[in-house]
């Protein structure tokens, strides 16, 4: 299977070039409701994850809350 | 005694202290910590999740967001751009709408850039949220900041995580004048008796992390700080005595033996 190169919250990864945003996310077993995704500095609507397919170089950043002032 | 309830952006809450989730020692810590503080508001971040280390705790563990009002705010943003991507971040995690802005402008004191604050303010605004704003005391920065819809003022007491408590109770006192926006006190205190001097220059409520996080028995100070908050409420509403320059007998002249 065919690899392709994205980076996820500024780190590589090496992916099956079939992979869906929505793979990546159960992949990092990251509970979506506690977080929020960008996918190239655009946030995505997380009810289209599976939709979303990902791409050579794409940028991914996934965030959520943390202790702060 | 009529119900004397903290309104920001039409929400009721009932304590007038705000506190901050940031450098406790362990989650656990931080909340017995807002427990003890009474706070109905935390302020959060928002940041990387660790992919690397999937059984680190998360804050939504320890602090169930459906009770306590959860506050993104943009603390480590040092322009409009920043702080704009991370609310929209914030808003997209779980529909949050009411957060804090700050934009800081120096790496040393932490003051805000007040510039890149009300451009950030009138955008997230026209954007539908509702931006409680952490500024300078400047009571015409302030005025400008609640032209531009800010849902709430947050002046600076003293440099963020100082301790140094109220500045300039001249200014605050002016901003309290001005406006009738909810008027918190964010920043800078260091012991619990600096929350209830804001409560009784009319503030609506303080915002405390450092001084909590970082006491020596945070718990304790947590108590103290709820306790000082309501004590200088009440003050303030049950309206002080004029100061006089010379000494008044509290008990009568009348009758001395």
């Amino acid at each position: 299977m065919k690899k392709i190169k994205i980076k996820v919250n500024g780190k590589n990864r090496s992916i099956s070039e079939t992979y869906k945003l929505s793979d990546l996310i159960k992949h990092l077993k990251i509970p979506m409701k506690k977080v929020a995704i960008e996918l190239n500095e655009e946030i995505i609507d997380k009810k289209n994850v599976n939709k979303i397919k990902l791409n050579q170089n794409d940028k991914i950043e996934i965030v959520h809350f943390i202790g702060g002032g | 005694m009529k119900k004397d309830n903290l309104i920001i952006a039409k929400k009721k809450f009932k304590s007038r202290l705000i506190v901050g989730t940031g450098k406790y020692k362990t989650m656990s810590e931080c909340a017995k910590a807002i427990k003890l503080s009474g706070a109905e508001i935390v302020t959060v971040a928002v940041r990387r999740v660790n992919i690397s280390d999937k059984n680190k705790p998360l804050l939504m563990d320890y602090i169930d967001p459906k009770k306590i009002t959860y506050l993104p705010n943009t603390a480590g943003c040092f322009n409009s751009k920043e702080a704009l991507r991370t609310l929209r971040l914030a808003r997209e995690i779980g529909g949050w709408k009411l957060v804090k802005l700050e934009v800081l402008g120096d790496k040393e004191n932490l003051f805000p850039d007040m510039i890149e604050t009300l451009e950030s303010t009138e955008v997230l605004t026209k954007e539908g949220f509702k931006v409680m704003v952490y500024c300078n005391d400047d009571p015409l920065m302030a005025k400008r900041l609640e032209n531009v819809g800010a849902a709430a003022i947050m002046p600076l007491a003293a440099p963020i995580g100082s301790g140094l408590g109220i500045q300039n109770k001249i200014n605050i006192q002016i901003i309290r004048k001005q406006t009738k926006l909810p008027l918190i006190i964010d920043a800078g205190l260091g012991q619990a008796s600096d929350a209830t001097i804001a409560m009784e220059l009319g503030c609506d409520g303080v915002l405390v992390n450092t001084a909590i996080a970082k006491a020596k028995k945070p718990f304790d100070m947590a108590l103290a700080f709820k306790n000082a908050v309501i004590a200088g409420r009440q003050s303030y509403n049950s309206g002080r005595i004029d100061k006089t320059l010379m000494g008044n007998p509290s008990s009568p002249l009348k009758g001395i033996i």
